[in-house]
C-alpha cells in the first residue's frame, strides 16, 4: 500500500486485517518485523519552511535528500548528522525524514547538538487503531501536555505511522575543520577525545578509527582557527588540520561507518560511557570505530558474537545488532520498563499490528 | 478554578493514613498539623489555595517508594512537589491529596567529568547543581531565572527553560536518564549516564509530564565545560516590527548567541522607574549575548553590530566591561519585579512562530485597551517565547476575572498563529482548561493514554494538564 495522504493512511490503518509493516524508504529498518508493507513515501513535500525561524515542517515520506537540497539553498541544515546506512547495510532505496526521525538517526555532532529528537518540534502520525495525533508544534519551545515527539522518535513505527514531521534546523558553518591526530594508541587516543570534549572549545565531532583520532570544530573562520589552535595544544600526539570538503568527506565516513560497509561480519552499535569504550572494544574484539567520544562504538566481528557483546555491555551500556543474523536485535529491558513499554503499544495499537515483531 | 470534589473518605481516614505513613518515614518527615500544612497549600501560583490532607519529606528512593505503595493502596491522590515555584499551579494540592516533597533530597550522588554528567538526588535546587561543578570549570545549562530556588525535579516535571536556551537547549536535552517511583511503588530507571535509550524514549515523555508519570527521586544530567567569556549588547528601536526583522536578520546570518531577550516600552518604562538600569526610552529593545574567547567575541559582535545598523537601531550599546555587562541585564532580570511594583500581574508564557511577534504585539496591544489591563512584554525573541505580564489589582475581584479572561484570549492568539499556550511554564491547573484550544479530544485522548500506563488509577496528580471534563472518566476508576 502506498497512500499519498494522511487521509488516505489514517483509513488503510483503520481498514486493516493484517499485520502491516511500516517502511519509508526501507534504508534502515532493522529486526524482524512482518506484514503488509505500508509505504509512507506518499506522503512528500515540504509544509513550511522559514529559514529565518530556523523551522522546517515536512511530510514524513519526503526524501532526506530532498530536505537536504530544500536547506542547503538556504544554507542550512539539519543539525544531527543523518547517517546514510545504506552502504553499511547492503540496503538499496531512498531513506526518508520520517525514517530519520522513527529511528532517532544521529550523527557524530550529537556530542553538540544532540539527536534526532533533540531537533523534533512536532509530529503528526496515524495511531494502530488509524487515528490522527498530532503533538508538539513548529515552535522551539513548547510543553504544552505530554511530549509525545520524544516518544515517537525512536519508536520505529511501533506506537504509530509518522505522516509530519517539524524541526529546528541549523545554519551552514562558515569553516569547519578537524584535528587528525597520530601516534596514540588507543587509550590515549579516546582520553585525547575525552580531553577535547571537556574543553569549552565547542567540539562538533569526536571520534577515532584504524589508528587515528579526530576532532572538528564548526563556526566562524576566525573562530574554528582560534579553537583549533587551542585544541591541537590539548590532544597531544602528532598533528595535522584538514579543513573544508576533506574535513566534511572525513565525517561522512565516520557517520555512515564507510569503513565497515561490504565487509564480512557482524556489526554491532554500542551506546557506553566514553571512558568504558576502551574496555568494552577490548572484550569484544573485532574492529572498532569509536565516535562521540567513545560513546558509541561501532564493531565489526564474526558471526555468533552475541552473548559476549552483551556481556561487554551489561551495566555500561546497550547493544543494537545492526547486520548479522539471528540473536535479538534490539536489547532486553528491564523487566519494569518492558511492562511499561508492553503497555504503551497496547495503548498505541491495540490490535498489534504495526510493525509486529521489530523491537521484540 | 475548578477542582474536582474531593473523597471525602479518604478525608475521613486521615488519621489511618497517617499512622501508615508514619511507619515508613521518621516523625519529622511525616506533617499533618493544618497549620504546618499551609505552607504547601500553593505554589507561585498564589491565586488558588488548598491545604493538602498531609505532607510527607522522605530522603531516599525507597522511602518515596514506601510512601507511594501506601497512599496507592489507601487510594490516595498525590501532588509532588519540589520547590513550589510553578507558575502553573502544578503543585497546587487538593483536600484528600497527600504532598510528597523531595526538598530533603538532595545530595549529590556522583560526579563524573571525563564522561561529562552529574548524578542527583531529584530535590537539589538547579543553581546548586551548577555550584558542585563550578570548580571543575563545567556547569549545567537549563537556567530558569527561578534557578535559586526551584528543583531539578520540577525542572524535568516542567521540562524548564531559562535565559541561554537558544543555544543549550531546554531541561530535555540535557537530561541523561533518571530513577523514578511509579504510583504503586515501582522503581524504574529511565535512560542512564550514556544518553541514549536502547528502546523506545520513555523519558522523553516522562520529561515535561508535570509529575503525573512518577515521582522522579535521581536524575543524571549533562554537564558542559563553561564558555571562556560572554558578553551582552543592547540594541534599541523604534518599532516592534524591525526589532523582529533585526532578529530574524541575526539568525539568518548563522550567527548563534545563548540569548536574545526582547522588551516592549512598557516593560522598558517599568523598570527603568525601578532599577535605573539606564535604558534608552524606545519602543523595543533587544539583549543580544554571545560566548567565546575574547576574539570571538569580537568577530560575533562586530557582525550583529553590522546586521543591527542596518535596521537603523536609535541604540547600540556594548558593555566595554562586567559593570556595563552586569547594567545591560539588570532592567532584564529586574523586570518581573519592576511590574510587581506597579501592581499585581499575571505572567503568561506563550510561544509564537518569531515572524508572528509584530501582529502579536500589536493585537496584544488592541486587547490591553479592551480589557483595560496594562500589560507589558519580556520574549524570549530567538525562540519565540513569551512572557506577557498583565497588570492587576488583586483586590479587586473584577480585576483577576478580566485579568485571566485576557490571558486566555492572548494565549488563544498565540495556538491562532501557529504556537502554543506554553512554552516552559507548564500546563498545571493555569492552562489545563484551554488545552482543548490547542488539542483535539483524540491528540488528548493520546496523551491520556501514556497516563493510563503509568499511573492506570489516576492517582499521582491527577487533576492537572488535562481539562477535568476529559479526564473525569478516568479519576472516577
Ligand atoms: C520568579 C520565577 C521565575 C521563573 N522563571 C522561569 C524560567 O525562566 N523558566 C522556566 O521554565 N520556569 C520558570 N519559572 C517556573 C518554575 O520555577 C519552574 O516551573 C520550575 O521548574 C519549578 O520547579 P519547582 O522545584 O519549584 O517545582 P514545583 O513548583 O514544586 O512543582 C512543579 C511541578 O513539578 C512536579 N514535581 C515536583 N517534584 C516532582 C518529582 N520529584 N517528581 C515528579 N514531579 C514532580 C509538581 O507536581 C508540579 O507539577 C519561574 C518561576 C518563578 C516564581
Amino acid at each position: 500500500m502506498r497512500p499519498v495522504t494522511e487521509a488516505e493512511l489514517a483509513e488503510a490503518v483503520a481498514g486493516a486485517s493484517e499485520p502491516l509493516l511500516v517502511r519509508g524508504g526501507g534504508t534502515r529498518v532493522l529486526g524482524h518485523a512482518v506484514g503488509e508493507v505500508l509505504e509512507t513515501s506518499g506522503l512528500s513535500g515540504v509544509e513550511l519552511y522559514e529559514p529565518g525561524a530556523l523551522t522546517l515542517v515536512v511530510r514524513a515520506g519526503t526524501a532526506v535528500a530532498e530536505v537536504e537540497r530544500v536547506l542547503a539553498a538556504e544554507r542550512q541544515r539539519l543539525a544531527f548528522e543523518v547517517p546514510d546506512l545504506r552502504g553499511l547495510l547492503g540496503r538499496e532505496g531512498v531513506s526518508t525524514i520520517g525514517g530519520v526521525l522513527a529511528a532517532n538517526a544521529s550523527g557524530p555532532r550529537r556530542v553538540q547538538v544532540g539527536a534526532a529528537r533533540d531537533a523534533a518540534l512536532g509530529v503528526r502520525f496515524v495511531d494502530g487503531l488509524g487515528a490522527v495525533v498530532k503533538n508538539g508544534g513548529r515552535v522551539m519551545k513548547n510543553v504544552t501536555g505530554y511530549d509525545l515527539v520524544k516518544l515517537m522518535a525512536g519508536s520505529r513505527g511501533a506506537l504509530g505511522v509518522l505522516t509530519e514531521v517539524s524541526f529546528k534546523v541549523q545554519a551552514l558553518p562558515e569553516a569547519e575543520a578537524t584535528l587528525v591526530i597520530e601516534g596514540l594508541d588507543d587509550a590515549a587516543g579516546l582520553a585525547s577525545l575525552r580531553a577535547a570534549l571537556g574543553s569549552p572549545f565547542d567540539v562538533s565531532g569526536a571520534a577515532r578509527h584504524s589508528g587515528r583520532s579526530f576532532v572538528r570544530v564548526e563556526g566562524m573562520a576566525g573562530s574554528v582557527a582560534y579553537r583549533i589552535g587551542r585544541l591541537r595544544d590539548l590532544v597531544g600526539g602528532e598533528v595535522t588540520v584538514v579543513e573544508g570538503e576533506a574535513s566534511g568527506q572525513l565525517w561522512r565516513d565516520i557517520r555512515d561507518v564507510t569503513p565497515f560497509a561490504g565487509r564480512p561480519g557482524e556489526v554491532w552499535r554500542i551506546v557506553t560511557l566514553p571512558t568504558a569504550a576502551e574496555g568494552v572494544s577490548a572484550r569484544i574484539g573485532g574492529e572498532a570505530i569509536w565516535d562521540w567520544g567513545g560513546g558509541l562504538i561501532w564493531v565489526l566481528t564474526e558471526h555468533g558474537q552475541g552473548a559476549e557483546v552483551a556481556a561487554a555491555v551489561a551495566g555500561r551500556g546497550h547493544a543494537t545488532l545492526m547486520r548479522g543474523e539471528g540473536g535479538p536485535v534490539f536489547p532486553p529491558e528491564a523487566p519494569e520498563v518492558a511492562a511499561l513499554v508492553a503497555g504503551l503499544k497496547e495503548r498505541f495499537d491495540p490490535r498489534g499490528i504495526l510493525n509486529r515483531g521489530m523491537m521484540g | 478554578m475548578d477542582m474536582p470534589v474531593p473523597d471525602g473518605g479518604v478525608i475521613a481516614r486521615k488519621g489511618r493514613i497517617v499512622s501508615r505513613l508514619r511507619t515508613v518515614l521518621p516523625g519529622d518527615a511525616v506533617i499533618d498539623a493544618p497549620e504546618e500544612l499551609r505552607v504547601y497549600e500553593c505554589d507561585a501560583l498564589t491565586a488558588y489555595r488548598c491545604v493538602p490532607l498531609a505532607a510527607v519529606l522522605p530522603r531516599t528512593t525507597e522511602e518515596v517508594s514506601a510512601v507511594l505503595q501506601i497512599c496507592s493502596e489507601e487510594g490516595v491522590p498525590v501532588v509532588p512537589r519540589g520547590s513550589g515555584t510553578s507558575l502553573a499551579g502544578g503543585a497546587m494540592p487538593s483536600a484528600d491529596a497527600v504532598i510528597l516533597g523531595v526538598a530533603r533530597m538532595n545530595e549529590v550522588l556522583e560526579t563524573d567529568y571525563a564522561n561529562r554528567f552529574i548524578r542527583v538526588q531529584s530535590g537539589r535546587t538547579n543553581l546548586s547543581v551548577s555550584g558542585a561543578v563550578e570548580a571543575e570549570g563545567f556547569f549545567y545549562a537549563p537556567d530558569p531565572s527561578s534557578q535559586l530556588a526551584c528543583a531539578i525535579a520540577g525542572n524535568i516535571a516542567m521540562n524548564s527553560g531559562g535565559a541561554h536556551c537558544l543555544k543549550y537547549g531546554v531541561t530535555t536535552n540535557n537530561l541523561l536518564g533518571v530513577r523514578m517511583v511509579k504510583m504503586d511503588g515501582t522503581v524504574v530507571t529511565l535512560g542512564g549516564p550514556w544518553g541514549e535509550p536502547a528502546g523506545l524514549d520513555l523519558l522523553g515523555v516522562v520529561c515535561g509530564s508535570e509529575g503525573q508519570l512518577g515521582v522522579v527521586t535521581e536524575a543524571w544530567l549533562r554537564i558542559l565545560p563553561k564558555p571562556e567569556g560572554a558578553r551582552p549588547v543592547l540594541v534599541g528601536f523604534n518599532s516592534n516590527e524591525v526589532a523582529g526583522a533585526c532578529v530574524a536578520g541575526i539568525i539568518r546570518a548563522g550567527i548563534l548567541p545563548v540569548a536574545i531577550e526582547f522588551m516592549d516600552r512598557p516593560c522598558i518604562r517599568a523598570t527603568e522607574a525601578f532599577a535605573k538600569a539606564g535604558y534608552p526610552d524606545c519602543e523595543a529593545l533587544l539583549i543580544i549575548e554571545v560566548e567565546g574567547s575574547e576574539a570571538e567575541i569580537v568577530e560575533q559582535l562586530a557582525r550583529i553590530r553590522a546586521i543591527a545598523m542596518a535596521h537603523d537601531p536609535v541604540e547600540f550599546r556594548e558593555a566595554a566591561d562586567e559593570d556595563q555587562a552586569r547594567r545591560i541585564w539588570l532592567g532584564r532580570k529586574s523586570a518581573f519585579g519592576a511590574m510587581g511594583q506597579i501592581n499585581d500581574y499575571m505572567c503568561l508564557d506563550g510561544t509564537i512562530p518569531v515572524s508572528s511577534l509584530p501582529h502579536v504585539l500589536k493585537r496584544i496591544g488592541e486587547m490591553s485597551r479592551e480589557f483595560g489591563l496594562d500589560v507589558g512584554n519580556v520574549f524570549h525573541a530567538g525562540d519565540g517565547n513569551m512572557h506577557p505580564l498583565i497588570l492587576f489589582d488583586a483586590n479587586k475581584p473584577v480585576d483577576l476575572e478580566k485579568c485571566e479572561a485576557f490571558g486566555a484570549e492572548i494565549l488563544k492568539l498565540c495556538v491562532e498563529v501557529g504556537g502554543c499556550l506554553t512554552g516552559e511554564h507548564g500546563v498545571g491547573i493555569e492552562k489545563r482548561d484551554l488545552m482543548a484550544v490547542q488539542f483535539s479530544a483524540t491528540d488528548m485522548e493520546a496523551q491520556m493514554r501514556v497516563k493510563d500506563v503509568f499511573d492506570p488509577k489516576w492517582l499521582l496528580n491527577p487533576a492537572k494538564v488535562f481539562p477535568l471534563a476529559s479526564s473525569a472518566a478516568r479519576r472516577v476508576g
